[in-house]
């Protein structure tokens, strides 16, 4: 029994073990989702952190233990979003083409995703330090909790939003494109990076390698230019 | 897969001393990007070494937002009693920008490639 305890005393404070099972977990997700021919609704984070969390819960597992494993995996965003930088090189004739439709898409999507957020906040009357955690909601991660922390947000309430917010749009991204009949994976790709950042450019790339790449400019450029508007709209609107 | 790694990497540090020594408030990572698009202008052979391990990473990206879903399930209280307004916000504000986006970039599209022959 002791030797049990010993091995788990390890195991649970070894970065090993949740590394392991943060990659086991999505192994088994992407093979879930693919079974189902990539179908939104089993979209491969969610179903990895439904995997992993009651896990969490049972061996009663701190976040902050569970992402010593994790962080390794966590790290390699940096890297991921430079490696994007093959897929905008593949696609640089056909950017060079769409540069129109590229920068006034994303002026008005992302004054929509932000000023649609301030102004759907206040109609359910929402606290205004909610609504300025709100407003940055589209934009990747780290950029999103520094535009928070700079209007007077809640950063951690910012990264709950965000990653929210990525999930929604990857689940809702291809349904709503069916139904619009939008068969451009260029436009496909750009309204859901824009929207819904890195989980939506992974969501992108799972369907197409051209609609990945212009979720992945999206994603960049709204990065820039989201860190510039939220501040405006939130002395406008707020 | 070793030197593309390494690639990437030492972008994301050029990216990072850029961004801090200048004190830019967008993303290490974003300013790398760059990098990397300027190295494949001046060496388009690269891209071909690249290729196998960054089409692996960008299959898999979904693996890499596995840790911050975690902490977000462990954090949901933050949400508190707004969470269903907030939940609402979301969906509907996710929708507004993803149609504006695709509505802009495919008019704006007929238009331009309407002109050209």
């Amino acid at each position: 029994m002791t030797d049990v305890a010993n091995l788990w005393s390890y195991l649970s404070t070894s970065p090993l073990l949740w590394l392991t099972a943060t990659v086991l977990a999505y192994l088994a997700a992407d093979g879930v989702a693919r079974r189902l021919d990539n179908n939104p609704l089993a979209n491969p984070v969610i179903l990895a952190v439904l995997m992993i969390t009651p896990v969490l819960w049972f061996t009663q597992t701190e976040y902050a233990t569970y992402f010593e494993g994790a962080q390794f995996i966590h790290f390699l965003l940096g890297p991921a979003t430079i490696a994007l930088a093959l897929p905008l090189w593949d696609n640089r004739e056909t950017i060079g083409q769409s540069v129109a439709p590229i920068l006034l898409a994303l002026l008005a999507g992302s004054v929509t995703a932000a000023g649609s957020a301030i102004l759907l906040a206040q109609a359910f009357g929402l606290s205004t330090e909610v609504i300025l955690s709100l407003a940055p909601k589209s934009t990747t991660a780290p950029v999103a909790l520094g535009i928070s922390e700079a209007v007077g947000g809640l950063p951690a309430l910012t990264a709950v939003l965000v990653i929210l917010t990525g999930i929604i749009g990857a689940v809702i991204v291809t349904p709503l494109m069916t139904v619009l009949r939008i068969k451009d994976w260029r436009a496909r790709g750009f309204s859901v990076g824009l929207a819904s950042h890195g989980i939506g450019t992974a969501r992108a790339f799972q369907v197409n390698p051209t609609a990945g790449a212009y979720a992945g400019i999206a994603m960049a450029l709204n990065a820039l230019l989201t860190s510039i508007i939220v501040p405006v709209l939130v002395r406008w609107l707020i | 897969m070793l030197p593309t790694l390494g690639l990437l990497l030492v972008c994301q540090l050029i990216g990072e001393v850029i961004v801090r020594g200048i004190g830019l408030s967008i993303p290490g990572p974003v300013i790398g990007l760059t990098l990397l698009i300027l190295i494949l202008r001046l060496r388009p052979a690269l891209a071909e070494q690249l290729r196998a391990t960054i089409t692996v990473i960008l299959a898999n990206l979904s693996l890499l937002f596995v840790p911050a879903g975690v902490g977000v399930i462990g954090n949901l209280e933050v949400l508190s009693e707004d969470w269903f307004a907030l939940l609402v916000v979301l969906v509907l504000s996710t929708l507004l920008a993803m149609l504006a986006a695709v509505g802009t970039f495919i008019g704006v599209r007929r238009l331009t490639e309407g002109r050209s022959p």
